[in-house]
């Protein structure tokens, strides 16, 4: 299992990097953490013509807070994230979801951006970036794109950038403080893809009822799912039991027909989205802040 | 006319320069070779073991600049300029066996050998990071590592008595680490 | 005499190098100037090859040799039947490369070599062959299609795909075997039932894939090959056959090999004759190397089995009559014969007093890899039966499991028990030794068994749901042939011990010096161990079927035994003592009361050697010591036999000796998924007499989690083509160390009166009752729903299809 032929290059810039991929876009892959990459190379599932390695470029390593969300460049590891005091303070849904990807191993080399990047609908990130209505900034040579996370994702592995561009920041939307959030998925083993998964922001009204929903699920469909129906039903309540099962019940219709694998049938993860949306909506709306 | 900035090209081959357990090694290697590879076939350090070469094993695991990484997920030529440790580098400048690997030993947590280099240098980076875990903690950070032959129970007790060593200050002469 | 060392946990004299990196893999060997392989492999499960045209890959740079069928030349012939079997009719085994034909995913098709193996799998890539694909035998539904009366009941006009052209209906092996009379007792039985038991395939997967280096010396008319296998000796006797070589110009090692599981046991791989046959070819060393996903598709597979079984008992519970009629897949070949289904047929009686038994068994070729021994060999299969039998009699009759088990036990006092089938090894499947209920008692313990019920009835008033199970088995171990073993006693004092079998992580190196150090009085690490090189024993079968400690454990015994009593010989001799006078200890041998006037073991060793020529310090002391005077007749006399300390002996056993043990957890089912999660584990195991009790606990650990695995995590899935859709540790999952439960282990030791040491052997113990007890706890925990899990492996998605199903019901 060993990789096929390719042109390497690591440009330590930003703009030699842009320059490359106008050139060779159609033929050529980014290089960041590898952890998606390299499997796929030494399948030979991928053989890339070019591969622009970006992990010398120091302009793309930052966590920055910025006015209405948390943005992380191209080579920031999730390692870095699960670390930073920055994001623990500030972001710690983030860091809840970056702590489920993998093994600490694939942590300490993948990226937050790789991973948006390579929009597989069972990874964790894109679900949270569509749960918090985030967005993810491409760069060519011709300038930049703020492209947001409901039109990135556009099915399995397949996103909405062009070959001439590359993702350099991906925007994380603040949580207000009141709100309750929570995210679990259920899969066979530590560390493996998720069966299904599902992230959830709730905010309270001053009285207590649920003022907002953001409800998100991956590995039901080919893209991460924000479901807004279920966000609907849950709108207005108190979050009793019986709100909890008609969400479920609602979530269930979000499960694409064709998620059949190895693991699941598409009814066993029907049962998994309702059994999740119960759990994670619970757990979110049990971490809300009352308003004073 | 503005002056043309040279843009950087793409190669097949490219010079490495890698410390690894404090040696500097530089080498020619095709961009497309494995870091384990690397390390096994270039460098004859053929203490890091290939198992599966899609990063599920943990077998290759070595730290890189500390952090424990899948070497068969990595291409050599981006280790230029790194510092790794591999297993060879675990024991003492006297061959004297690390508390982990001291602890392996004692506690029986090898069979056939094979997960054991990635397994002690998991342990290693782990209990870095966290020096007094729980049994749980344990299993959870070690299960980036297989093994096929102990059940792992055996590792799991292996672990706890380094900790406990390694916390009580165990005297260890490890080799010089370049920084 | 006491054993020190025979009963010792004594730390492990392999760990050092292998704890530093320091082993010494096949991939780790480097000779000047090698070679690298890789293998086409068929695509299709079933198709014919028009044509293969290879002339775009011998011309890539780097590329030495691609061969096909047409190379072959003599080579070109199907491998050995391992194990032939009259009732193996239609035995069929695997060229070294596919002609004309392909008949499953990963068959081997072309083999390259080239300057590395990343330039060999670009070659690959340039090969063309044309496939023509045929229908595809998927499974053993389709495999059976067109036998009449089918137990799938799916008895169809149409004909089945043929694996095969000359094997109708794709039976290989048809076997059955009666004891006693069972149509009598089911036909006034007070309860009969009749089920249908289904069993998938899973895989070893060792650490370590395969892997062989080869070397021609042409000036010594030499090969040797490093090969990471279990039976290194048969290798090289079948190498030495397909090249015309001598035996002793031919010489295999298995170095250090990270984990085998039976899946390494095998003659041939044809990596293990194409590999060899490079090296000659090209004159310089060959390595070859199975990568994971190779490991997938061309690695021997096993499990896949298919039962129908009717079943008598009475109001006591006591099993009456079984009758079990089963398919066997063995997929595209049948390299190993039809071991896997006889040791399944042998296994289930179990540890039950079962006098009345019709097995009947068929073995189906299907388009799958080929089926060999993994770990438990059709052991696991039986045990699954027998205790979902065992279950359901219980259940039935509203008698507690464990109660219902006990009822049926074989007791202490009627060993040797005769099962009255002919058993793996063609010997009587007799139980040598055994104590079942002290097994289960102790489980019992450790599982806190009889207060379960209470802390069930509470959780579920929590809404939670826990269930025990226990599965008990009887393991045939330590077969025949034979092994052998080679003891000398060097002029360091140090003993060179060597014998036939290999190791692939059970700790031989020192258990086997435990053994050898007893007798000479010497501490274990200054016994220096060689196994699994056929240059240094020359005789052997190989590491499986749990045999390795019972039988090159009872050789070097032997030998061992023998080296002692020389050594007493020549130290009577030269002390001018008796023999029962001399003692050996601590590395010293004197005269009993009088150690301050000792010979270390080796000078003994130098004196049993009459050289002409004495070196060192140990020469000259013996010459001052003076000892003995001068001498008539030849110095080496002929009652001495060989200079030296040295013996070489055999041990044959003369059948079976039969292992047993019994495993229990408690679980946790979360109805709404289907996860199930390990509260508690606990395995009470016996194998006898007993090495070294650290290594064997080990042993039962891994199996364990391989069985584990085997439950509930790890399941081949082919689709309708013949293809695993599953060819990766993404989505074949091995179980992690989160996964994995902390696991009570006890013990209970009836020796075996067959081997003078009494062991047997435990190498496959710990996976087998694993499914079986499993399916137990499932059915427990789940109760209220009307469980009855008749299928391995469970997975979550299928707990829940079960629920599903049972909630209809």
């Amino acid at each position: 299992m060993k990789p096929p032929r390719f042109g390497y290059c690591a440009p330590g810039m930003l703009d030699e990097a842009l320059a490359l991929l106008e050139q060779h876009g159609e033929d050529a892959k980014i290089l960041a953490g590898g952890q998606s990459l390299i499997p796929l190379l030494n399948m030979r599932l991928a053989g890339p013509a070019y591969i622009i390695d970006i992990n010398h470029i120091s302009e793309l390593n930052y966590i920055e807070a910025e006015e209405g969300y948390l943005a992380v460049g191209a080579t920031v590891r999730h390692r870095q994230v699960e670390r930073s005091s920055l994001v623990k303070e500030k972001h710690p849904l983030l860091v809840e979801v970056v702590q489920h990807i993998g093994h600490m191993q694939i942590r300490n080399r993948g990226t937050i951006v790789g991973s948006i990047a390579h929009a597989d609908p069972a990874a964790e990130l894109p679900a949270l970036l569509t749960c918090l209505v985030g967005e993810v900034v491409a760069q060519s040579i011709h300038g930049e794109r703020v492209i947001k996370a409901g039109e990135f994702f556009t099915g399995y592995l397949s996103t909405s950038l062009n070959p001439e561009e590359m993702l350099t920041e991906v925007r994380f939307p603040w949580i207000t403080p009141q709100s309750g959030w929570a995210f679990m998925e259920l899969a066979r083993r530590s560390g493996d893809y998720a069966l299904v998964g599902a992230v959830a922001v709730l905010t309270p009204t001053l009285d207590d009822h649920c003022m907002s929903a953001h409800v998100a699920y991956l590995g039901i469909s080919g893209n991460p799912v924000r479901a807004r129906e279920v966000e609907d039903s849950i709108i207005g309540t108190t979050l009793d039991e019986q709100t909890l099962e008609h969400a479920a019940e609602i979530a269930r219709t979000f499960v694409s027909d064709d998620m059949e694998d190895v693991h699941a049938t598409v009814d066993y993860r029907r049962a998994l989205t309702a059994e999740i949306t119960k759990r994670v909506v619970r757990a979110a709306w049990a971490r809300r802040k009352a308003m004073k | 006319m503005q002056e043309q900035e040279e843009t950087p090209t793409f190669s097949e081959e490219s010079l490495i320069s890698v410390t690894v357990n404090g040696h500097i090694y530089e080498r020619n290697a095709p961009v497309r070779m494995l870091l384990s590879d690397f390390l096994r076939h270039e460098l004859h350090l053929t203490g890091t073991h290939v198992g599966c070469e899609h990063g599920v094993c943990g077998c290759c695991t070595v730290l890189l600049n500390g952090e424990a990484v899948r070497s068969c997920l990595m291409l050599a030529v981006q280790a230029d300029g790194m510092a790794l440790t591999t297993i060879e580098g675990m024991a003492g400048t006297n061959s004297e066996l690390h508390p982990i690997q001291q602890a392996f030993q004692e506690k029986h947590g090898l069979q056939c050998g094979f997960c054991t280099s990635g397994m002690i240098i998991s342990v290693h980076a782990m209990l870095h990071e966290n020096p007094n875990p729980t049994e749980e903690e344990i299993r959870h950070e070690l299960s980036g590592n297989l093994c096929r032959c102990t059940g792992y129970q055996n590792i799991v007790e292996a672990v706890k008595l380094a900790a406990e060593r390694l916390r009580a200050g165990a005297a260890f002469n490890a080799p010089k680490e370049v920084e | 005499m006491a054993t020190r060392w025979f009963g010792a946990s004594v730390q492990r004299s392999e760990d050092p190098r292998l704890l530093r990196g320091k082993g010494n893999y096949v991939d780790d060997i480097d000779l000047p100037g090698t070679l690298h392989a890789a293998v086409l492999r068929s695509p299709h499960a079933r198709a014919r090859i028009a044509g293969i045209d290879t002339a775009a890959a011998r011309e890539l740079s780097g590329v030495h040799l691609v061969i096909t069928a047409a190379d072959l030349g003599e080579v070109l012939e199907p491998s050995p039947l391992l194990v032939p079997h009259p009732a193996l009719t239609h035995p069929r085994t695997q060229l070294p490369l596919a002609l004309n034909e392909v008949r499953y995913v990963g068959e081997a098709v072309a083999y390259v070599v080239a300057d590395d193996r990343y330039i060999a799998e670009d070659a690959l890539e340039l090969i063309d062959v044309e496939y023509e694909p045929l229908p595809v035998v998927h499974n053993l539904d389709v495999a059976s299609s067109s036998m009449s009366g089918t137990i799938t009941g799916t008895a169809t006009t149409e004909n089945a795909p043929l694996v095969h052209a000359g094997v109708p209906g794709n039976i290989a092996a048809h076997l059955v075997q009666i004891v006693g009379d069972p149509d009598s007792i089911f036909a006034t039985a007070p309860h009969t039932m009749r089920e249908t038991v289904n069993m998938e395939r899973g895989a070893a997967m060792p650490m370590e894939c395969r892997g062989i280096v080869a070397r021609w010396e042409s000036f010594e008319g030499m090969l040797t090959c490093w090969i990471s296998t279990q039976a290194p000796i048969p290798i090289r006797n079948g190498l030495a056959a397909i090249f015309h070589l001598p035996e002793h110009k031919v010489r295999v090692v298995a170095p250090d090999v990270g984990g085998g599981f039976g899946t390494k046991i095998m003659m041939f791989y044809p990596e293990e004759i194409l590999t060899p046959l490079a090296a000659i070819r090209l004159g310089r060393p060959v390595k070859w190397i199975e990568d994971r996903r190779e490991n997938f598709i061309s690695s021997n597979q096993e499990r896949g089995q298919l039962h129908e079984i009717e079943y008598a008992f009475d109001d006591q519970g006591l099993l009456l009559a079984v009758r079990d009629t089963f398919l066997h897949d063995t997929g595209a070949y049948t390299p190993y014969g039809i071991i896997v289904p006889i040791i399944t047929a042998c296994s289930l009686p179990g540890p039950y007093r079962l006098k009345h038994y019709y097995s009947d068994f068929t073995v189906l070729y299907t388009n799958k890899v080929p089926v060999s021994p993994y770990r438990g060999a059709g052991r696991p299969h039986a045990v699954f039966v027998m205790e979902r039998i065992m279950d359901r009699i219980a259940g039935e009759l509203r008698i507690d499991r464990c109660e219902v088990r006990s009822r049926n036990f074989i007791q202490p006092d009627e060993f040797p028990w005769d099962v009255g089938l002919v058993y793996q090894d063609g010997g009587p499947t007799t139980y040598d030794s055994g104590n079942y209920q002290a097994g289960l008692d102790k489980l019992k313990v450790l599982l806190d068994y009889d207060n379960f019920p209470k802390t069930q009835a509470e959780a579920r008033q929590q809404g939670r749901y826990l269930g025990i199970g226990v599965g008990y088995y009887v393991e045939g171990t330590s077969i025949g042939p034979y092994e052998g073993a080679n003891v000398r006693v060097e002029s360091d004092g140090r003993v060179f011990a060597a014998t036939g079998v290999t190791s692939q992580g059970q700790s031989h190196a020192t258990t086997f010096a435990q053994i050898v150090a007893d007798q000479l009085g010497i501490h274990p690490r200054d016994v220096l161990l060689t196994e699994g090189d056929s240059q240094s024993f020359n005789w052997g079968a190989g590491t499986y079927a749990s045999r390795a400690a019972t039988v090159a454990g009872s050789a070097l015994h032997l030998a061992a035994v023998k080296v002692r009593e020389k050594t007493r010989k020549v130290a009577a001799e030269l002390f001018e003592a008796a023999p029962e006078d001399i003692e050996i200890a601590g590395g010293n041998v004197y005269v009993k009361d009088a150690p301050h006037r000792a010979l270390t073991l080796g000078q003994v060793a130098i004196s049993a050697n009459p050289l002409r020529y004495a070196y060192g310090e140990n020469a000259r002391k013996l010459m001052s010591m003076k000892l003995a005077g001068p001498r008539s007749g030849p110095a080496l006399p002929s009652e001495r036999g060989a200079p030296g300390l040295e013996a070489t002996e055999f041990y044959s056993p003369p059948h079976a000796s039969f292992a047993s043990g019994v495993h229990g957890a408690i679980i946790e089912v979360d109805p709404k998924t289907g996860m199930v999660s390990f509260v508690k584990y606990a395995a009470v195991h016996d194998c006898g007499r007993v090495i070294n009790p650290m290594v064997v606990e080990g042993q039962v650990h891994g199996g364990v989690a391989q069985g584990i695995g085997g439950a509930f995590y790890e399941r081949l899935v082919f689709n309708e083509e013949g293809q695993l859709i599953n060819a990766s540790f993404m989505d074949y999952l091995l179980p992690t160390s989160a996964e994995i439960p902390p696991i009570a282990v006890d013990h209970v030791e009836t020796p075996s009166p067959l081997s003078p040491l009494g062991m047997k052997g435990a190498g496959e113990a710990g996976v087998i009752p694993v499914p079986a007890l499993f399916a137990s706890a499932i059915d427990d925990a789940l109760s209220p729903f009307g469980m009855r899990v008749l299928e391995m492996p469970l997975h979550p998605c299928k707990i829940y299809e079960l629920l599903q199903a049972s909630q209809n019901v």
